[in-house]
């Protein structure tokens, strides 16, 4: 039996993609991808319609989607993360039926519990061999961890595998088996080397930047958690890595051992995993090139599904191990909620990605914010959409001062004997104001143009549809 | 209490806004070098506009202003800054004595226009030139204005026609005979910026070198430069001990009713009372990070 | 104050506003645009007349390409354009 199509059209054809039907994709070519774009326009040259795609998260490449969306080839979105040009128009209303956002965690939970449902995945595979034996670590197009794509393997009624890089069977060193795979389909490249780099693995040169990052290291230090045993997990964002760089040298300065590293993985944390600071990573998704290596050479640095990382309901997930989490915020208000779907004019340009989890998880969830952006606050009365509950997070650290959730009145008192300028979260607000002024409140949205679903499976929140000028 | 001064362009809304959380002891707002000449006039409006607003509580504010020169835009710079109060002005290009009581005059007359009380603007002079330097004795006691020396070995070095080097001994007299002026006249003084910015190791070196030749502190052109300089310029561990030790001894001394204290076989008296008060007050405000 | 040329000043970064100023042969216009619309499009333009009037000019079109300046800066970048604009400005 031959399980090669040998052209995209047959692939869509022989899958039996139909109109209304679900496809999904994982993200891990990032903003380098070719796989989603060259499926749906196949797909609308081939006239099939209403197609939702759930997709774990959409990118600015995945711009052709507007347009597939007003031509009706394309009328459901599901994802964790949208950037800004697809998320933009969205705001806008050029989708009638609300996209649904999810966490990390949450999406591979609805998908093997059954509330959703995927009729066919396509997986990117940077190599595979006929039968559908691949992975992500290998191949000119290498992205290293297939974090996101192994509940789509699982519980899609069909699976394509699209590769741009083909190795006689079987591939040994496969993440996701053949067992689940309908049929495998070449592209002459599957995405952009370039693009699948994340342009945020770099530390911040920012004054700004670095003195927060300087108080989370700070914040860690301080909290007690910082022993043998100690795990970690941090954003891309600069001072995110900036922290990171660090904590590192506070670990190696203590000679404290920690257990784990888990991303999102960086080259930082791959140098602290070098450095012997951890004794593993667990790896989601790589972010740089330095990370892909080391997923391939190191027995330490391990691939772990979405389902593993952060599935709630699992009877046991790595989230639900972690130490300290640092993340970032658009907007968090006075109750320590956390908005990191929407910018402050409410145009969506983000998601939740693995924030609302690894904060629920996280003994210790840090927020790193500067006070002001561009003339407005960061701490607001009431975010514009609740990404991640207050009751999930516990310190928010800025450039002005450091604010702990009242639920943890120990931590505040450990931290200020410490010398940390704690200070109210309300008096962080008046100090924000006190240097933008007092701006109007947005003008009422429209109808909802997105369902936000907490990873326990609850309505979290909806965005509503903005008007622009 | 001042270590680190840290250089901010005046034309750039950004860093003016956060000035006051970056560490430094003093920030110099920069209307000279780094502002170019077709933007002098919004650099000194923006920097007017920024002190009225923004609170630099806890930082020392320094205005650098342009040199004595044909433009006049020395004038229109101090007639600018001056009413809003700043704590020193930073003239350029200092030649001798008759150059700061020009400067002090100037501002004399903006203090008297603006209910400012008579000498409440300090000067902060930049010696950059080899008059300058000769002269620095004289600067330093030119008026009562003049509260510090400040060295600036770029354009000095220019003006002795030498390289200006990391190791930095082409400048090694001029700071020591900065030190030695300032010191005369009973004023502070401060070094020349470490212009590497991602050389580390040689920033603390450099900064060794001028806590060793007895400068008061040093200035920086990079936010990331001041945590070093801070550290360096810090009393250590010993000397807050002795400071402590000195406020104690003077408390058992009057309570004693006794006039005259000794610590250590070594008279105690009112500069070392000083500067062991000045030393305790650091230990208050190194402590914290964002300063109160 | 008498508008009599063209001029702007500030710059398209971040926090800073560029302000341009043109003469008209009478009455007051202005022109907003700012990353911040929503929150301070209003208070944008009632800085730039209280700005204008404190000067005493008239006969001017302001245009603000804002990019989340504070007051402050918004009225140091306006001043600044006024003067340079009027004769015998710098």
């Amino acid at each position: 039996m031959s399980k090669l199509a040998a052209s995209m059209e047959e692939a869509i054809r022989q899958a039996g993609l139909r109109d209304g039907m679900t496809i999904s994709f994982h993200h891990h070519l990032r903003n380098g991808d070719y796989v989603l774009n060259a499926v749906v326009a196949e797909a609308a040259r081939l006239g099939i319609r209403d197609i939702t795609i759930n997709a774990s998260a959409i990118f600015n490449v995945h711009a052709p989607l507007v347009e597939h969306i007003k031509n009706g080839v394309v009328t459901g979105l599901e994802c964790s993360y949208m950037d800004a040009v697809v998320g933009r128009a969205i705001s806008m209303g050029i989708l009638e039926k609300p996209v649904i956002f999810r966490s990390h965690g949450g999406r591979p939970a609805e998908l093997h519990s059954g509330r959703s449902h995927i009729d066919i995945a396509f997986i990117a595979a940077p190599t595979a061999d006929k039968m559908g034996n691949c992975t992500g670590k290998h191949g000119p197009s290498a992205c290293g961890s297939l974090g996101y794509a192994f509940a789509d393997a699982e519980c899609a009624d069909r699976v394509v595998v699209v590769t741009d890089n083909l190795v006689p069977y079987p591939l040994a060193d496969f993440s996701i088996s053949e067992q689940a795979v309908d049929f495998v389909v070449q592209m002459e490249k599957i995405g952009d080397p370039a693009g699948i780099v994340s342009g945020t693995t770099r530390i911040t040169r920012d004054p700004v930047g670095l003195l927060m990052a300087d108080y989370a290291a700070q914040v860690i230090r301080s909290s007690g958690l910082l022993q043998n045993g100690f795990s970690f997990q941090t954003g891309a964002g600069g001072a995110s890595l900036a922290a990171a760089r660090q904590l590192k040298d506070m670990m190696l300065e203590q000679g404290v051992t920690g257990s784990f590293g888990m991303g999102g993985i960086t080259g930082y944390l791959v140098d602290m995993l070098d450095s012997g600071c951890f004794e593993s990573l667990m790896d989601v998704q790589c972010f740089d090139l330095d990370a892909v290596r080391s997923l391939r050479a190191n027995p330490r640095h391990r691939e772990v599904s979405a389902s593993h990382y952060a599935a709630p309901l699992a009877k046991s997930s790595i989230v639900d191990n972690l130490d300290v989490v640092i993340l970032g915020a658009t907007q968090i208000d006075t109750d320590f909620n956390v908005n990191v779907h929407t910018d402050s004019q409410g145009r969506i340009m983000g998601g939740s990605g693995g924030h609302s989890d690894t904060a629920a998880g996280a003994k210790l969830t840090m927020i790193i914010a500067p006070l002001v952006r561009a003339r407005l606050s960061v701490v607001v009365d009431r975010v514009l959409c609740v990404t991640t509950p207050g009751v999930t997070v516990d310190v928010l650290v800025t450039q002005r001062g450091i604010a702990v959730n009242p639920a943890r009145p120990e931590l505040a008192h450990r931290l200020a004997d410490a010398g940390l300028p704690i200070v109210d979260i309300h008096d962080l607000q008046r100090k924000a104001l006190s240097i933008t002024g007092t701006p109007k409140a947005l003008p009422e949205g429209g109808r909802v143009v997105a369902n936000v679903i907490y990873r326990d499976g609850s309505l979290i929140d909806q965005i509503r549809q903005i008007h622009e000028e | 209490m001042r270590r680190s001064l840290l250089f901010l362009p005046g034309n750039n809304p950004n860093m003016l806004i956060n000035g006051d959380i970056l560490g430094a002891d003093g920030i110099i707002l920069d209307l000279e070098d780094a502002v170019a000449p077709d933007e002098k006039d919004a650099a000194r409006i923006l920097v007017r506009h920024a002190l009225g607003a923004l609170s630099y509580d806890g930082v020392e504010v320094i205005i650098r202003i342009n040199a004595l020169d044909e433009n006049e835009f020395w004038m229109r710079d101090l007639e600018e800054v001056v009413p809003l109060r700043p704590d020193m002005i930073m003239p350029t290009k200092v030649r001798d004595a008759a150059y700061i009581r020009e400067v002090s005059a100037y501002i004399g007359r903006l203090e008297r226009q603006n209910g400012i009380e008579d000498g409440a603007v300090g000067l902060i002079p930049l010696i950059e030139t080899a008059i300058g330097l000769e002269n620095a004795f004289s600067i330093a006691t030119a008026d009562p204005r003049v509260k510090a020396l400040f060295l600036g070995a770029e354009d000095l070095t220019a003006d002795l026609r030498c390289a200006r080097t990391r190791e930095g001994r082409e400048i090694f007299y001029a700071r020591s005979r900065m030190v030695s002026a300032a010191r005369a006249a009973g004023i502070e003084v401060f070094d020349t910026p470490f212009t590497h910015i991602d050389d580390d190791e040689g920033l603390v070196e450099d900064t060794r070198l001028s806590k060793s030749l007895g400068f008061s502190g040093k200035a920086a052109i990079s936010p990331r430069h001041v945590k070093a300089i801070n550290q360096t310029f810090s009393p250590t561990r010993e000397e807050f001990e002795y400071a402590r030790e000195v406020l104690a001894a003077i408390e058992a001394a009057k309570a004693q009713g006794k006039g005259a204290v000794s610590l250590y076989g070594k008279m105690i008296d009112a500069p070392i009372v000083l500067r062991a008060r000045q030393v305790l007050e650091m230990e208050e405000n190194v402590k914290g990070g964002v300063k109160r | 104050m008498e508008i009599c040329k063209e001029a702007f000043a500030g710059t398209l970064e971040s926090s800073d506003v560029l302000v341009e100023i043109f003469p008209l042969e009478d009455g007051i216009q202005v022109e907003v645009q700012s990353v911040v619309y929503n929150q301070f499009g209003q208070a944008l333009e009632e800085t730039v007349r209280d700005v204008l009037s404190r000067f005493d000019a008239g006969g001017v079109r302001v245009l603000l390409r804002d990019r989340g300046a504070l007051e402050c800066t918004v009225r140091a970048r306006v001043e600044t354009a006024l003067k340079r604009a009027c004769t015998g400005g710098e």
